[in-house]
């Protein structure tokens, strides 16, 4: 007896803003976690349970948050499980709500991730000092801006690739309600300009602060075929994990990613990636992560990432690999959220839901998150056609 | 494809289930909504290095730097975790290194950083591999304008007065040039492809 087909029914978001002070953390969830549910047409006493991502703690300085949330989630008297994962965390926590119902342990789960990224100061929780290093206090930026340096260099990029993925982002978020960024007269000439803050990382290639929750219900086969709306059934989910700190380890393109993909890609019985698949939500804070992880992934060869950028190939409007289409990470990242909007975004393209930044026709996507110093890596391929 | 729910709704309208309007007594009537609480935290820890960092910790005080070697893989670690991820096996030996190696690649931070005014923009911080060490961490590159920092660029430690010396990282202030001629970093190859379920 194989694995449970497994339908995402409902998608639900919040908007996404750098605070969102109309509402508490509870009152972020119920936003996120209502609209799926209405989405989904269930109510909360059709849901089995609740599995819940977000990063950590410390950020808000709200220790396991998901207890006192319980009610909001609906979730009293109902399993609830916490996935945690370091900036993935979006990503793994819908990979193990998938999981629940391909177990047939669950029949109807609601699955969500959230920061609220106004109460917490993610730059410092970052910086913590360790008795063994020297602190450098760099945040991500700072973490990651070496990674793209080395990038570069080995496949001498021209240095205005991630101006133009950055750009590519912030003009698709204007196609999508949600999204926090919305630079209407943004001009590529204003990214080039921006100032840089972690060298060669720009203000305007770096994703924003922000709060939101995003929401996916979940159901077995009997339950897609069942649903009067459009359906994303799901190919393949996958996770991977390594130490960001091992002798030959390569930074750019960790093993770990490449494992993720070649495992997701095999379940969902593609070869071509590039051709195959019709539309990414991959996770991109910083504009270079772009090309690195086509690369990664194995949309493009090794050193030829930037390549596709050039050409528009990852442009909604013309490209035959659209990458973001909402905008993604550069255009609203509640962390512990990012990661599901990503896995969220997905499935409405090949739901046909996806409004203005749809995709024609998308068929089969994928959602992608990565994390921690990018050794945690989630991925999901969903597809409108059952597996 | 149906027409869906998404397009024919307003996106941004508030769930039916959270739309109904809440009534407030009279005396609340004219009250500011508290939209915020600032709520200071402030946390101390106490570390347990553990034998391998103890060492290399303890070494630090002598301005010696002490890494050690992985059994299996034959990898250097600095600073020691006294575990060698890709064999999941302990270290067994250990490795006294020099305070000189290269530049692996850098940032330069042009922000200022909150309470840290000590780190004054421009700054670099690199990953830093010793000569004879399998992995790099990140340290400062001083004495020397960010702009000039390249991959590849041979530094040396700058330690802090003898008489400032502790059992701690921070005894080394930052990384500076050697003049040396740079390493060679041809492509992937330098840093590798390898295989994490190979060790």
């Amino acid at each position: 007896m194989g694995a449970e087909r497994t339908a995402v029914i409902g998608v639900g978001q919040t908007r996404y803003a750098a605070a969102r002070r109309d509402v508490s953390m509870a009152g972020l969830l119920r936003e996120a976690a209502y609209r799926a549910l209405e989405m989904a047409g269930k109510t909360w006493s059709d849901i089995d349970a609740v599995i819940i991502g977000k990063a950590p703690d410390f950020f808000e300085g709200v220790m396991m948050p998901e207890i006192y949330l319980a009610e909001a989630l609906g979730a009293v008297g109902k399993p609830i499980m916490r996935v945690h994962t370091a900036g993935s965390v979006g990503g793994s926590t819908g990979c193990v709500a998938a999981s629940m119902v391909q177990s047939r342990v669950h029949r109807c789960v609601l699955t969500i991730g959230w920061e609220k990224q106004s109460e917490s100061n993610a730059m410092w929780a970052l910086s913590l000092p360790q008795p063994f290093a020297t602190s450098v206090n760099a945040g991500a930026g700072g973490y990651f801006s070496p990674i793209i340096r080395r990038y570069m260099m080995m496949t001498d990029a021209p240095e205005l690739i991630g101006c133009m993925v950055a750009h590519k982002d912030r003009r698709q978020a204007l196609l999508n309600p949600y999204a926090h960024l919305h630079q209407h007269d943004l001009t590529f000439e204003q990214v080039v300009d921006s100032p840089m803050l972690w060298d060669p990382i720009r203000y305007s290639e770096t994703c924003p602060s922000s709060d939101g929750a995003c929401a996916i219900v979940l159901v077995d086969e009997a339950g897609g075929d069942r649903h009067p709306g459009p359906v994303a059934w799901v190919h393949g989910t996958a996770m991977r994990s390594e130490s960001n700190s091992y002798g030959g380890r390569n930074m750019v393109s960790p093993a770990a990613s490449e494992q993720c993909a070649d495992d997701v890609f095999a379940q969902a019985g593609i070869v071509d990636r590039r051709a195959e698949i019709d539309a990414v939500e991959m996770y991109v804070p910083f504009s270079w992560y772009e090309p690195m992880w086509l690369e990664s992934l194995g949309f493009a060869a090794v050193g030829e990432g930037w390549r596709m950028v050039e050409s528009g190939a990852t442009e909604l409007d013309g490209g035959d690999l659209p990458v973001n289409c909402s905008g993604g990470v550069l255009s609203s990242n509640p962390i512990g959220a990012s990661g599901m909007i990503r896995f969220a975004e997905a499935a409405l393209q090949v739901m046909g839901a996806a409004g203005e930044h749809q995709v024609d026709g998308a068929r089969r996507a994928v959602g992608h998150a990565y994390g921690g110093g990018a050794q945690y890596f989630a991925m999901w391929i969903v597809g409108s056609d059952k597996p | 494809m149906s027409a869906d729910r998404s397009t024919a709704l307003d996106p941004l309208a508030a769930p039916a289930a959270l739309s109904a309007p809440v009534t407030l007594p009279e005396a609340l009537a004219g009250a500011e909504p508290v939209e915020s609480v600032c709520t200071p935290i402030r946390m101390t820890y106490t570390y347990t290095p553990g034998r391998a960092l103890s060492r290399y910790l303890r070494a630090m005080a002598d301005k010696r730097i002490l890494g050690e070697r992985c059994g299996a893989t034959g990898q250097v670690f600095v600073p020691p975790r006294g575990v060698s991820p890709l064999a999941g096996a302990a270290t067994s030996e250990v490795v006294e290194l020099a305070d000189t190696g290269y530049v692996e690649s850098f940032n330069i931070t042009r922000v200022p950083i909150e309470r840290r005014p000590d780190l004054k923009p421009p700054y670099c911080s690199a990953w830093i591999v010793l000569d004879g060490a399998s992995v790099g961490f990140l340290g400062l590159v001083i004495n020397i304008a960010p702009e000039e920092v390249r991959i590849g660029m041979r530094v040396r430690a700058v330690w802090k007065p003898d008489e400032e010396l502790e059992t701690s990282a921070a005894n080394i202030l930052g990384w500076e040039p050697t003049g040396e001629p740079d390493e060679v970093i041809t492509d992937y190859e330098r840093i590798g492809r390898v295989d994490a379920s190979d060790p």
